[in-house]
């Protein structure tokens, strides 16, 4: 788990990941070595305040070299909210996320579809399930362009689709995946969806595929 | 300024005040003295008009670990894990920059509970407007709710409730008031105080600027007049930086987990004046403080700026010199500013410990006033207090008797959803949050980073209600407190302590201090017979709008336990079948201070339904029991709009319609009363007998009165309204009023 200055949903990742089984630590947006670990999360928040946009600091943090490394030997990266902002802002993942077509910040609980299974977040899931996630942002309205969302939807790398777009994303996209599916990035929070006690535990079914994933020996590639 | 006016008046101090300044010195004060006593001294810091009322609040209890006095209250809620909570108001401030005015209380009131060693882990924002017609009001509530969602939700703290009220009493003069609740491990918790002679004074986080100047005594403690003079007032308004204050949480945290303070304070209202004399006198003990080391914003800035600032995202930690390089260095990895700026003195040539200000550490004195006498021999007056002089004829005045006319119209509008705010705040981080905005009370499991989880739980609720108050601020601020527990035991809680924001018009005016006396007076009454100890609180004064006093707006949050949280709690929803039960005195009970009296007719005269504590208390005990047991399938207390609003509510929540049995709802009075100590249930119609069976064994009466199903409101020959109707008001309102550009 990445932690910048200003994040704030690590917590909520790591209880969530020991619900179901995994184990997490936090790595210092300054520290560069991720060899002791078999997936990374970059989890949602404000990461340095989300000053200038979000993710725009937060992708010269010295971790980020890190993570693209980590990514590029096929390693699972999941980032959620602020994290799937701080990935595209780095390249790691197409498109970019603006701000929300009601130029509001929208925190609720929302239906979203599983339309691929080829990624490390989804592989667990089949595609057409329903799951109920809340989100959480300003920016979360993701946009690309033409040809990029002709790419994606081609080589379905469309991981999640909001059923009812809350917030003016391209082709009601809430999750997108890299070419090789190991990175991802999704706006919901499936790690606030773990226990029905707090309203859902439709995220449980996300995060097991991340930890399967991560306990998949990898060949460097 | 006249250029003729004594510099004490300008500064916010009467001649008297002055004179007592002078005669505490033994000297005249020079500049920088008089202008950190007018800022300890204002009405805002020093509570001078209602400390000697104030005194009557019951505060003491066994689980009571911090009453009123310290930066926030503390109880010990079990496991291991202690709670914090204050309120506080951002009145004045969000009336002339309300982004900022509403972003800095936040951030204000967050430091004043991760000061007492605790994680803030949730706020609640009880919210007051002008009237929506007002474009200024609209703008005033947009640029509030903007401003805490811009700021809690960056700081990374869920807001999980509050309130939202428009009312003409506050056009112009918004009531912004915010809690927070923070959760420690019981051994962590820190006090606000120095001690040991030759600890350093270190200022944590932000840069100190010219920003807030005389906020607490220009601003919070005057009313407002024309435009223009409020246009002149913004400079005196903070501005936030949340991601600084993330982080000072952060750092904070970890000193603390580390051991590595001493004591610290945080720095709001009259800025380091206020944190470095307040942790001195605390402590029995003196501080020398050199200018020269605050970061300042700017060059040039001048001692009495530095002294008074309000600069926000600062604290100032009593530390020993063995550990200031640990000190320092977890600052530096949280990228938070750390300076010594003091250090702790133990004059022994002195009876009370000295507050001494230098240029420069070994330079010239610029202040040396008694640490204490900022506080301690800050005026305390007993202002005369009367009540209003037609009070008699208001009282006589019911609205019993007002025509009834169109009643469906009456009741769709007062359906409001109100999502349109809270869907702005982030309510969800740190997987407490059970029951969001929306419902009775906000419903968290105890628990937060760093602490174990717990089966127990947290309810909190706050409430207000200005009409009530207005009529009679006694009995309508016991039916406030009376509302309030019963909120929280509708979550399947006891309610265990009580914060109060008491605001409030010109102290000045004598019907005002009648209010406020009387408030208190209705407050302790209900507190001590339901054994809920007042934990801290704070008072707002001179909320003045368009040249008059607002209505008694005592705003109260109060703290609820659950022993064991192990399903969600029933919704404030009718479920399809259901039957619906009242529990708690039927039939007609009065239209005063009612929210039909005021819509309608613009009425606000009569007297209160009566409230009965002894019924009230045995109404908490079986609620909170059948919530506890799942016993029932849905639940809502009768309030503002009386039991039309309460079904119709519920039934736009369950979407599900209702027909109630002929005569079981009597009149238009059993409709719209708000008389307190009742709530509606749904249950299932197989065990509505011994439902009321229990309840009825309980003492308290229970009343089937009509069941769930179909697609109208239906009250047999007052009410009838189609659930699409009043669904689409409840959602539109909101939207659509703020939407209506002007």
């Amino acid at each position: 788990m990445v932690l910048f200055p200003g994040s704030n949903c690590e917590h909520d990742v790591i209880e969530s990941v020991s619900l179901l089984g995994g184990q997490a630590d936090v790595v210092w947006h300054g520290d560069t070595d991720l060899s002791a670990y078999d997936a990374v999360v970059v989890p949602g928040g404000f990461a340095h305040g989300d000053y200038l946009r979000p993710g725009a600091i937060a992708r010269f943090s010295p971790v980020m070299s890190a993570v693209a490394a980590f990514a590029a030997g096929g390693g699972p990266v999941v980032g959620i909210c602020n994290g799937f902002q701080v990935l595209t802002e780095a390249g790691l993942l197409p498109g970019a996320l603006q701000k929300n077509a009601g130029l509001k910040f929208l925190c609720t609980t929302v239906e979203c579809e599983v339309v691929s299974t080829r990624s490390v977040l989804t592989a667990g899931a089949s595609v057409g399930q329903v799951l109920r996630l809340p989100i959480n942002h300003f920016e979360g309205n993701f946009t690309c362009s033409p040809s990029t969302l002709a790419e994606l939807e081609a080589e379905e790398r469309v991981v999640l689709r909001y059923r009812d777009n809350p917030n003016g994303s391209t082709a009601s996209i809430a999750g997108v995946c890299s070419a090789a599916g190991n990175v991802v990035g999704l706006m919901p929070h499936p790690e606030r969806a773990c226990n029905a006690l707090l309203g859902s535990a439709d995220g449980q079914v996300l995060l097991r595929s991340v930890l399967s994933a991560a306990r998949t020996p990898r060949v460097p590639a | 300024m006249a250029d003729d006016e004594p510099m004490h008046r300008a500064l916010g101090l009467t001649d008297t005040e002055a004179a007592d300044i002078e005669r505490i010195l033994d000297r005249p004060p020079n500049h920088l003295e008089l202008a950190m006593f007018a800022v300890m001294w204002s009405e805002h810091c020093s509570y001078k008009s209602s400390r000697l009322h104030l005194k009557r609040l019951p505060t003491e209890a066994p689980w009571v670990l911090v009453g009123p006095g310290e930066n926030a209250g503390v109880v010990d809620a079990g496991d291991g894990v202690a709670v914090a909570l204050r309120i506080e108001s951002h009145n004045h401030p969000s009336a002339v920059e309300p982004y900022q005015g509403a972003a800095t209380g936040v951030g204000g009131i967050l430091r004043d509970i991760f000061t007492m060693g605790a994680r803030p882990i949730a706020t609640m924002d009880p919210l007051r407007f002008g009237p929506l017609d007002d474009a200024r009001s609209r703008w005033i509530a947009e640029g509030v709710v903007s401003g805490i969602s811009g700021y809690g939700n960056s700081v990374g703290v869920p807001t999980v409730g509050g309130e939202l009220v428009f009312d003409e009493t506050y056009a112009d003069n918004p009531l912004v008031n915010v809690l927070c609740l923070g959760v420690m491990p019981i051994d962590r918790l820190v006090l606000g105080r120095a001690s040991g002679s030759g600890n350093l004074a270190v200022l944590l986080g932000s840069s100190t600027g010219r920003d807030g100047i005389g906020g607490v005594s220009v601003l919070a403690s005057a009313g407002f007049g024309d435009a223009e003079a409020e246009q002149a007032k913004r400079p005196s308004v903070q501005v936030g930086d949340p991601f600084e204050e993330k982080r000072l949480i952060e750092a904070c945290l970890a000193l603390y987990d580390a051991g590595l303070v001493v004591g610290i304070q945080d720095l709001g209202g009259a800025g380091l004046t206020c944190a470095t004399s307040e942790t001195a006198s605390r402590g029995g003990v003196g501080m020398d403080v050199f200018v020269d080391a605050v970061p300042q914003r700017e060059p040039g800035m001048a001692p009495f700026e530095v002294m008074t600032s309000e600069s926000q995202e600062r604290m100032l930690a009593i530390v020993t010199p063995a550990d200031l390089d640990a000190v320092l260095a977890l600052c530096d990895r949280w990228e938070v500013r750390a300076s010594v700026v003091g250090r702790v003195t133990d004059d022994a040539t002195h009876e009370r410990g000295r507050l001494r200000i230098f240029d420069r550490e070994g330079g010239v004195l610029l202040a040396d006033v008694p640490a204490a006498s900022l506080h301690e021999d800050a005026p305390l007056y007993d202002r005369p207090m009367s009540p209003p002089e037609d009070l008699a004829a208001r009282h006589a005045d019911a609205p019993d008797a007002l025509p009834r006319g169109d009643v469906d119209a009456a009741l769709l509008g007062m359906l409001a959803d109100t999502s349109w705010a809270s869907s702005q705040y982030d309510h969800q981080l740190f997987l407490n949050t059970v029951v969001g905005p929306g419902g009775d009370a906000a419903v968290l499991r105890l628990g937060g980073p760093g602490l174990p989880r717990s089966q127990r739980g947290l309810a909190l609720s706050t409430d207000g209600n200005a009409r009530w108050c207005a009529v009679d601020p006694r009995a309508g601020t016991a039916m406030v407190v009376a509302e309030s527990t019963l909120n929280v035991a509708c979550a399947g809680a006891r309610p265990v302590a009580l914060v109060n924001c008491l605001n409030f018009g010109n102290p000045e005016h004598p019907e005002v201090m009648w209010q406020l006396s009387e408030a208190i007076d209705g407050m302790s009454e209900v507190c001590r017979a339901l054994g809920v100890p007042v934990i801290g609180g704070n008072v707002s004064l001179y909320n003045e709008s368009r040249g008059r006093d607002i209505d008694p707006t005592p705003v109260v949050g109060v703290l609820g336990l659950i022993d064991s949280l192990v399903r969600r709690p029933p919704p404030a929803a009718l479920l399809d079948g259901a039957e619906i039960v009242l529990l708690g005195r039927p039939g007609a009970l009065g239209l005063g201070g009612s929210r039909w009296a005021a819509d309608v007719h613009d009425h606000r005269g009569g007297t209160l339904p009566a409230l009965d504590l002894d019924a009230h208390a045995k109404l908490l005990a079986v609620v909170q029991e059948l919530v506890a047991d799942g016993a029932v399938s849905g639940i809502h207390d009768v309030a503002e709009g009386g039991l039309a609003a309460c079904l119709a509510e519920m039934a736009v929540k369950g979407a599900v319609g209702f027909t109630t049995i002929a005569g079981a709802i009597a009149d238009h009075d059993a409709l719209f009363s708000e008389a307190p100590s009742r709530v509606v249930v749904g249950v299932d119609p197989s065990e509505t007998a011994g439902l009321v069976v229990r309840v009825t064994a309980a003492g308290v009466p229970a009343t089937v009165i009509g069941r769930a199903g179909g697609d109208r409101l239906v009250v047999d020959g007052l009410l009838d309204v189609t659930l699409e109707d009043a669904t689409r008001t409840w959602r539109e309102f909101l939207p659509r009023a703020l939407s209506s550009a002007g």
